[in-house]
């Protein structure tokens, strides 16, 4: 009898399919990896059997039965639990009562009982957690055994674990994976989100390949190898904007050196990443979400200074200037995220305007009429759908894209940042996108493209830098690049 | 049985005006069972705290001068509140305007008009950015969260005008602890004769105008209302946000400071421990009535002096508690905030 079973599974956010008939069956007391690239629709199965999204269509059997999930609540009566990377605890309480926080009800709790009954709990699963500490007071290693230890005393036998790794360092991966073993000995089944085919070659018993929403494959680990899993996990698909051929070798005019990054706890965020790019040359920088890229875009934006290196474009050292400095210096920026970099209230001419307020003002008065112009002008030169004074909320993501890439192009500038450009963009607007970028680099323009779309890198630079856990892998001309030797270098094999 | 989910879904343009009539609506529906239980008829009762006041010269210039500091304070709210920054302590900002006037109305006893006013609203203005300065910087230089520190420091210059007024500005011939009465020509002029409507009221509407002025026709409003709708946006656009929400914070600070200047060179003509009775905070029902536009805000304040008019005149004929004014303008303010957070909402069958 299988633990889980999921048959014809469908799910569509608006446009975009996350899930297409997916098929996945985990076997009792197997550690079963679901490994993809970002947006591939893991963390949307995951979901959905844990009872965060409902499926368009499809059947979820539990144990051979058939069972509905609409709530967390109904899986977790199921007997599923599911550990999330952004860990839901109580930073004030202790472990003990973190532990049976919202589970056991009644008027009064005796702190003795629960902390007895959770050192018991902790024990029978082999799960080590000090009931009496504050959970303010953990590691995040300790902390995510919180979880696992609240997820199983609520009788979860099938857990789901969602990139358990990311946010640990490299002794606690040893640990979670020894009391992941432990685990399933005693009969629990886990499901094991990763995008590391270390890991999942490590830990799990059977890994199935997801792609674009659809089930690549499922296979035994002991029949597969890294490079077939990174072939199956990348995949390739044509589409219509292609580089032109090789461009002359310029000298850089924008140098990233040694830029490191502290992190709050052990890990480094960024170590010593170092890059150039020159002039008409597009830099991609390819990784798996939550690699550091973010890091990387905060700081050459200046969003946030590094801890250690600098910054240079032309030769002047722009480390530490401010984002206004920054756009100043001749860099255009596009934000990672294009709701936080914009501001969703103001319109869509006001916000063209507000990075270079200067010149929109005269006298100290804001000239409205120039900001209308410019704002019309701008908005027919990139086809955006919208009106000077839309507010720039209401459009649509791939109109709103336009926007922040206008606003970083509209000033012609020499450098051009270029984070997540088409993330969440239907096909006519990633074609836009990417079009302009190459139009950007045969006007001359120096291009650092960071994309998590792998595709997307290949198809538009002259070179491929890739970051991994905050550091740069190793930067290989694209004509070198193939999606299963970047593939290997994404997930740390290489 | 069909089950109902509330489900995020952006307000529709139309509500912006509707809410605060709805709101209006609502809350009297809601208070006539108050007006029922003190034991009076309610629509007698509205009858009296709207039309009334209104219906006659003397009440209906009482309402302005009512209106007068709360129109102050809505504004100094609203440019805080417009950037972000949550200065809760208006009512504090309003009392150390008064304290800066006070001291001008006591000592500088030869000065002329001309120039008294204009020294006392530069010293008000000023007195009030100062009281907002600590939790200011307490905000951007260590993220102190603005909504405590602003509301503490309220308490704290209670006490210091306790003290003032118990120590060395007690009055020295009757003993009252209240400070010295301002001389004629730092007394505001009048505006009507026999009325209270005094040159507040004025510089109050020209206060509300520039503050309008700055933030929709000036580079820095523009700044500031970015920074009030997303910071990391207005980061990301090269604002020096903190710089910006700083700023704000002291000129609303500042116009909170004029207030405190107005009432008591308009009203009281002596610094009292009872000068505001609130304004500082009902300034915030304002400004949120307002939508966080100054005109909104004017507006927001003329309506709140009608129901503090309205409810001295409902208490007189009707014999019910004073402060059923108080308990229709929280019910608003309650309602509208309720309406604010749920136009987002609708109601979907599942």
């Amino acid at each position: 009898m299988l633990a889980v079973e999921m048959n014809h599974i469908y799910k569509s956010f608006g446009p975009v399919k996350a899930n297409v008939d997916v098929n996945f069956q985990l076997e009792q007391g197997e550690i079963h990896a679901l490994l993809g690239e970002n947006g591939a629709g893991k963390t949307t199965l995951m979901r959905i059997l844990y009872g965060l999204y409902r499926a368009d269509s499809g059947e979820i059997f539990v144990n051979g039965q058939k069972t509905l999930i609409h709530s967390p609540k109904e899986a977790i009566t199921a007997g599923i639990g599911m550990v999330t990377q952004h860990f839901t605890l109580v930073p004030t309480l202790t472990v003990a009562e973190n532990v049976v926080l919202g589970y056991k009800n009644g008027l009064v709790i005796s702190q003795k009982e629960i902390e007895k009954e959770v050192a018991a709990a902790s024990e029978k699963y082999g799960v080590q957690v000090d009931p009496t500490a504050l959970v303010r007071d953990l590691s995040v290693g300790e902390r995510q055994r919180v979880e696992i230890l609240k997820a199983l005393y609520r009788n979860a036998r099938i857990l789901i674990m969602d990139e358990p790794t990311a946010v640990l360092v490299p002794q606690e991966v040893d640990v979670l994976f020894e009391s992941l073993i432990r685990l399933v000995k005693s009969g629990l089944s886990v499901i094991f989100i990763s995008h590391k085919l270390i890991e999942v070659m490590a830990v799990c018993d059977r890994i199935t390949v997801l792609r674009d929403g659809k089930v690549a494959n499922t296979v035994k680990k002991a029949e597969t190898t890294q490079v077939e899993l990174a072939r199956m996990m990348v995949g390739r698909e044509t589409f219509g904007v292609h580089r032109p051929v090789e461009q002359k070798s310029s000298t850089p005019i924008y140098e990233v050196s040694g830029v490191t990054l502290e992190g709050k706890h052990q890990k480094n965020l960024l170590e010593n990443v170092s890059f150039s790019v020159g002039a008409g040359e597009i830099l991609g920088i390819a990784g798996v979400s939550g690699n550091g890229q973010g890091e990387l875009t905060d700081v050459i934006t200046g969003l946030i200074p590094p801890t250690h290196g600098s910054v240079k474009i032309g030769g002047k050292d722009i480390t530490h200037l401010s984002p206004g400095e920054i756009s100043k210096a001749g860099i255009g920026r596009t934000p990672q995220d294009r709701h936080e970099g914009t501001i969703g209230d103001l319109t869509v001419a006001e916000n063209l305007a507000l990075e270079h307020i200067k010149d929109y003002t005269k006298n100290g008065i804001l000239d409205h009429k120039k900001i209308q112009e410019d704002a019309a002008a701008i908005i027919k030169e990139f086809q955006i759908k919208a009106s000077p004074n839309d507010q720039l909320r209401k459009l649509s993501g791939g109109n709103m894209q336009k926007v922040v890439l206008a606003r970083a192009l509209s000033r012609k500038p020499k450098v051009l940042i270029a984070s997540q450009p088409t993330r969440g963009l239907d096909v006519g607007a990633t074609e836009y996108v990417r079009k302009r970028l190459l139009e950007e680099r045969e006007r001359g323009t120096a291009i650092v493209l960071l994309s998590e779309d792998l595709d997307e890198v290949l198809a538009l630079s002259d070179r491929i830098a890739v970051i991994y856990e905050g550091s740069i892998r190793g930067i290989i001309p694209s004509a070198e690049a193939t999606p299963e030797k970047l593939g290997l270098m994404m997930a740390g094999v290489v | 049985m069909a089950k109902y989910r509330l489900e995020k879904s952006p307000a529709p343009m139309w509500s912006k005006v509707l809410i605060p009539v709805a709101a209006v609506l609502v809350t009297f529906i809601v208070t006539s069972i108050l007006i029922i239980l003190a034991g009076a008829n309610p629509f007698a009762a509205y009858y009296n705290f709207i039309i009334v006041p209104l219906s006659s010269k003397f009440s209906a210039l009482e309402v302005l001068v009512k209106a007068t500091p709360l129109i102050f304070t809505g504004v100094a709210v609203t440019f805080a509140f417009a950037s972000g920054y949550y200065n809760i302590g208006a009512e504090g900002q309003l009392y150390a305007g008064a304290v800066a006037a006070a001291w001008v109305g006591a000592t500088l006893t030869g000065l002329p008009a001309i120039a008294a006013v204009p020294l006392m609203l530069v010293l008000g203005f000023i007195a009030g950015m100062l009281w907002a300065l600590i939790p200011a910087l307490l905000k951007v230089k260590l993220k102190v969260d603005e909504v405590v520190t602003t509301l503490l420091m309220n308490s704290i210059i209670m006490y210091f005008i306790s003290a003032l007024l118990n120590g060395p500005w007690r009055d020295p011939e009757t003993g009252w602890p209240k400070s010295p009465e301002f001389f004629e020509a730092a007394r505001f002029v009048q505006l009507i004769p026999k009325s209270r409507l005094h040159l507040g009221f004025i510089i109050a509407l020209v206060v509300l105008l520039i503050v309008y002025f700055v933030l929709k026709r000036t580079p820095f409003g523009l700044q500031m209302r970015a920074v009030g709708a997303s910071k990391a946006g207005a980061q990301f656009a090269g604002i020096n946000v903190n710089r910006t929400m700083l700023i704000a914070a002291l000129v609303s600070g500042g116009i909170a400071g004029l207030a405190g200047v107005s009432e008591i060179a308009g009203i009281h003509y002596h610094l009292i421990s009872e000068l505001s009775g609130g304004y500082g905070y009902t300034g915030i029902i304002v400004a949120t009535l307002g939508g966080l536009n100054p005109i909104g805000a004017g507006i927001a304040a003329l309506f709140i002096g009608l129901i503090d008019t309205g409810a001295q005149t409902v208490s007189r004929v009707l014999g019910v508690p004073v402060y059923l004014g108080d308990v229709v303008q929280s019910t608003l303010l309650l309602v509208t905030l309720g309406m604010l957070l749920l136009q987002n909402y609708r109601i979907k069958r599942i």
